[in-house]
C-alpha cells in the first residue's frame, strides 16, 4: 500500500472532469462544476426569462397577484422506482404532480420551483432526460419553472435522484373549493380508469410475472379542471386519487366533510388488464395509486353538464359517475354497494405490499 | 384468460340466493375454509345477501396465520444474517415475531425480498451466486407443488445456495381437529377449490361420514360460493353427509396427479406447530430425506428458539371459528393492519383483516 500511496502515477486530481457523463460530488459543491451543470442540463432546457437572470431569487409579482385572486403553494416530493417507467418518469411526475395539487384548489399553477437531489455517479446522460421530460410537461401545463437547486449526495446515501417541487398558483376569489365543502345528494364523479399509474410502475419493475401494455396516467390535470368548472361552477371538491388510490383519497373526504360516500361497483372504470394484473396479485384497484386523473364532487344538478363536459377532453373522455354523497349515520364511511348487491366498507389503506410510486 | 364476469353477474347470484332462501328451513353453522373465501365473502358484502338463518364461521385456512411462531422467528434470525437473502411471499413480511417482524430486519439492513414464487426465488439465487438465498415456504397444498419444483429443480441444476424454510400445512388434518373439539358447532363445510385443485376429493370422505358433516368444494367468485352454500343446505336439509364438487370448472375428482406426483417427491408428511391452534399430529409437510440440503433449518442451525406470543390476541379462537374478530377487545383499537398482535390482522386472507376492511358489524 505505502508503495502505492508514494508512487507517482496514482496522484490523482480531486476534481472530477468536467466533461463527465456522470454526476460527481463535485457537482454539488456549488462552485464552476455545479454551474457548468446547471447551464449544461437545467438552464439549457427551463430557460426563460426570470430563471435566466441568475438571481438567488424570483421575483414573480404579477398583475394576477394583485387583483381578484387568492395565491396558493404546494409543495411535493417525488422518489420512484424506476425512474424511469411506460408511460413517463420521475421529471413528468414531479411536474403534474405539483401542477395537479395547485389545481385541485381550482385555481391555476403559474409558477414552479424545483430541488434535485443526486446520488454521486448518476448519469447526465439521464439527467438531460429528465430535465427534457420536466421541461415537456411544464410547457404542457403552461408553467414557468423560475428557481432550483441541485445537491449531490455521496454514493449509497440517495437512490439516484429525488425531485422536490413547489408550485405557486392563482385562484379566483370566488372559488372555494376544498375537501370540506362535499355535501349529501351530491354527485361522485372520476375523470377516468383507476390504477393505471400504480400497475404500469409495478410492470416496470419486473414484479409481474407477466407483461402489460399499461401506461402510467401522469398527467398535469389543470386544462381538464378549468374545463370542469367552466361547466360547473360550483363544483365543491376536487383530488387526485395518487398514493393510497380513490378509496384513500374518497376516506379523506368523508372525514373532513362528515358525510359518507356510497359507491357503484359496477360503475367504476378499471381497465381490463390493470383489473386482471389486480386478480392475480391479490391489490384492489381502489387502492393502487392514479397520477393523471381527478375525483370530483358536484351537485347533483351540474353533473350531466359536468359530465359531457368532461366528455370532450381527451383526459376525461372516459369520465364516469362513481356514486353519490349521502348523510353520515355514525361516523363518516366510504360504503359500496358490490357489483353482486351487497354492501361493503371501503376502508382506508392500511400498509399494503405496494411499492414506492410516487 | 376465462371470464370471470359470468360469477360475478348480480342476476345469477340474486337467483342462487334465493334459492338458497327457499330452501333453508332451520339455522346452520358453515365454515368456509379457506380465508381466500373469507376474503371474498367480505369484499363482494355476500354475508348481506344471505339469509339470516345462515351463519358463516370462518376457517384457519391462511397460511400466513398459522404459520407458527417459532418459524417466523426462525425466519427472522436467518433473514437477519449478512450472507443470506431472504425472500418471502409478501404478506409473511408484517407477521410478528416475538420481538419484531421482517419488515424490521430488512429496516435495520437485512436483504429480505418480496417475491411471487419458490421459482422466482430459484432465479434470484441462481444469479446471486455468492450469496445464500432463502424461500419461505409457506402455504398449504396449493403452494407446495411449485416448491417442491424449486427443490428439485435446485437439486437437478446444482443450485448449492438456495434452500426453503418450509411452513407447509394440510387441510384435512385441521379439520379432524375443528371437528372433534367439544366446543365445535360447524355442521357443514365449504372446502376449499384451491386446496381441492390439486388434492382431489378422496381425503375428505372420511371425514364427511366420520362426524357427520356435509362438504362442499366451493370456488372464489360470488356465484361460486353462493352455489358451494346451496349445496352444503341442501345436503344439510336432506341428512345427506357426503364430499359433493360445487367447483367441477377447476376441481377434478381424482386432482392434478401430476402435481400430487411432484409433492410427494419432495415432501413427506409431518407434525406442525399451528399458531393459536397448537400441534396438530401428520398435518405439514417437510422436506424428504434426499432434499435436507436444501433445509434452511439445518443448514443454518436455527434448532431451538425461544418464543413469546401476544396475550391480548384470540387469533387462536378465531381461526379455529370459536369467535369472532370483533369480539375481541384489541380489534380495531390496539390491532390494526398497521400494527397487527396477530397474524389473523396481517394477511389479506386473515379473518380480522377481512373483517378491518370490509365489514360493517364492528361500525355498529
Amino acid at each position: 500500500m505505502d508503495d502505492k500511496n508514494n508512487s507517482f502515477e496514482y496522484f490523482s486530481c480531486p476534481i472530477p472532469l468536467p466533461m463527465s457523463k456522470e454526476v460527481s460530488i463535485g457537482h454539488g459543491s456549488g462552485g464552476s462544476l455545479t454551474k457548468s451543470l446547471i447551464d449544461a442540463v437545467f438552464l439549457k432546457h427551463f430557460s426563460n426569462p426570470i430563471l435566466d437572470l441568475g438571481n438567488d431569487f424570483a421575483d414573480i409579482t404579477s398583475k394576477e397577484s394583485l387583483s381578484n385572486f387568492r395565491i396558493i403553494t404546494s409543495t411535493d416530493a417525488h422518489v420512484v422506482n424506476p425512474i424511469f417507467f411506460p408511460g413517463g418518469d420521475i421529471g413528468r411526475l414531479a411536474i403534474a404532480g405539483t401542477v395537479n395539487d395547485i389545481s385541485m384548489s381550482g385555481g391555476i399553477p403559474k409558477f414552479l420551483t424545483a430541488t434535485f437531489i443526486i446520488e454521486e455517479g448518476f448519469s447526465i446522460e439521464q439527467l438531460e432526460k429528465i430535465a427534457t421530460s420536466m421541461k415537456t410537461c411544464a410547457d404542457e401545463a403552461q408553467i414557468v419553472i423560475v428557481a432550483g437547486d441541485t445537491k449531490v449526495v455521496e454514493k449509497g446515501k440517495a437512490d439516484r435522484i429525488f425531485i422536490s417541487t413547489t408550485g405557486i398558483g392563482f385562484v379566483s376569489k370566488g372559488i372555494r373549493i376544498n375537501g370540506a365543502s362535499a355535501q349529501p345528494g351530491d354527485s361522485v364523479i372520476i375523470s377516468g380508469t383507476i390504477g393505471d399509474h400504480g400497475i404500469a410502475v409495478l410492470a416496470a419493475r419486473n414484479e409481474l410475472s407477466f407483461s402489460t401494455t399499461i401506461l402510467s396516467d401522469v398527467t398535469p390535470l389543470n386544462h381538464l379542471i378549468q374545463t370542469a368548472i367552466e361547466a360547473a361552477p360550483n363544483i365543491h371538491v376536487l383530488r387526485d386519487p395518487t398514493r393510497g388510490g380513490v378509496a384513500t383519497t374518497l376516506n379523506e373526504i368523508t372525514l373532513q366533510s362528515n358525510v359518507t360516500i356510497v359507491l357503484d361497483e359496477t360503475q367504476l372504470p378499471i381497465h381490463k388488464q390493470v383489473q386482471g394484473a389486480c386478480d392475480i396479485l391479490g391489490f384492489d384497484p381502489l387502492y393502487v395509486a392514479n397520477e393523471g386523473k381527478v375525483i370530483i364532487i358536484v351537485p347533483k344538478k351540474e353533473d350531466e353538464a359536468l359530465l359531457d363536459a368532461l366528455h370532450q377532453h381527451s383526459l376525461g373522455k372516459d369520465a364516469v359517475k362513481i356514486g353519490t354523497v349521502e348523510k353520515s349515520m355514525n361516523n363518516p364511511l366510504v360504503l359500496m354497494k358490490t357489483i353482486i348487491g351487497g354492501t361493503r366498507i371501503v376502508d382506508m389503506l392500511t400498509g399494503e405490499m405496494l411499492p414506492r410510486i410516487c | 384468460m376465462i371470464s370471470k364476469d359470468k360469477y360475478r353477474d348480480r342476476i345469477l347470484v340474486q337467483r342462487a340466493i334465493q334459492e338458497v332462501k327457499d330452501t333453508v328451513t332451520q339455522k346452520w353453522s358453515i365454515m368456509e375454509i379457506c380465508g381466500g373465501q373469507t376474503h371474498a365473502f367480505m369484499q363482494y358484502g355476500l354475508t348481506d345477501l344471505l339469509p339470516k338463518e345462515i351463519e358463516l364461521i370462518h376457517g384457519p385456512g391462511c397460511p400466513v396465520c398459522v404459520t407458527s411462531l417459532e418459524l417466523v422467528d426462525k425466519a427472522i434470525a436467518i433473514a437477519s444474517r449478512e450472507d443470506v437473502i431472504f425472500t418471502s411471499y409478501g404478506d409473511m413480511l408484517r407477521v410478528p415475531g416475538s420481538d419484531k417482524n421482517l419488515f424490521s430486519v430488512r429496516a435495520s439492513g437485512g436483504d429480505v425480498r418480496v417475491v411471487y414464487s419458490s421459482i422466482e426465488a430459484l432465479k434470484i439465487a441462481r444469479d446471486n451466486p455468492g450469496k445464500q438465498v432463502v424461500f419461505f415456504g409457506i402455504g398449504f397444498e396449493t403452494t407446495a407443488p411449485a416448491n417442491a419444483i424449486s427443490v428439485i429443480k435446485a437439486k437437478e441444476q446444482g443450485i448449492k445456495n438456495y434452500s426453503m424454510l418450509v411452513s407447509h400445512v394440510r387441510v384435512p388434518p385441521a379439520m379432524h381437529v375443528i371437528l372433534s373439539s367439544p366446543k365445535n358447532r360447524v355442521q357443514g363445510f365449504l372446502g376449499a377449490g384451491h386446496v381441492c385443485a390439486v388434492m382431489g376429493l378422496k381425503e375428505y370422505e372420511p371425514i364427511a361420514k366420520k362426524y357427520n358433516v356435509p362438504i362442499s368444494v366451493t370456488g372464489f367468485e360470488p356465484l361460486d360460493l353462493i352455489l358451494g352454500i346451496l349445496q352444503t343446505v341442501q345436503m344439510l336439509e336432506n341428512d345427506q353427509f357426503q364430499v359433493k364438487n360445487a367447483y367441477p370448472r377447476v376441481v377434478k375428482y381424482e386432482g392434478n396427479i401430476q402435481a400430487k406426483k411432484i409433492i410427494s417427491e419432495a415432501f413427506i408428511e409431518c407434525d406442525r406447530q399451528w399458531r393459536g391452534i397448537g400441534l396438530i399430529p401428520m398435518s405439514g409437510w417437510k422436506l424428504r430425506q434426499e432434499f435436507q440440503a436444501f433445509d434452511a433449518e439445518i443448514r443454518f442451525n436455527v434448532g431451538h428458539i425461544q418464543t413469546r406470543e401476544s396475550e391480548i390476541c384470540i387469533s387462536g379462537l378465531i381461526l379455529q371459528g370459536q369467535k369472532k374478530p370483533f369480539e375481541c377487545p384489541a380489534f380495531r383499537t390496539i390491532c390494526t393492519p398497521q400494527n397487527p398482535l396477530g397474524a389473523t390482522m396481517v394477511s389479506s386472507e386473515g379473518a380480522c383483516a377481512a373483517y378491518y376492511r370490509y365489514g360493517k358489524e364492528s361500525h355498529g
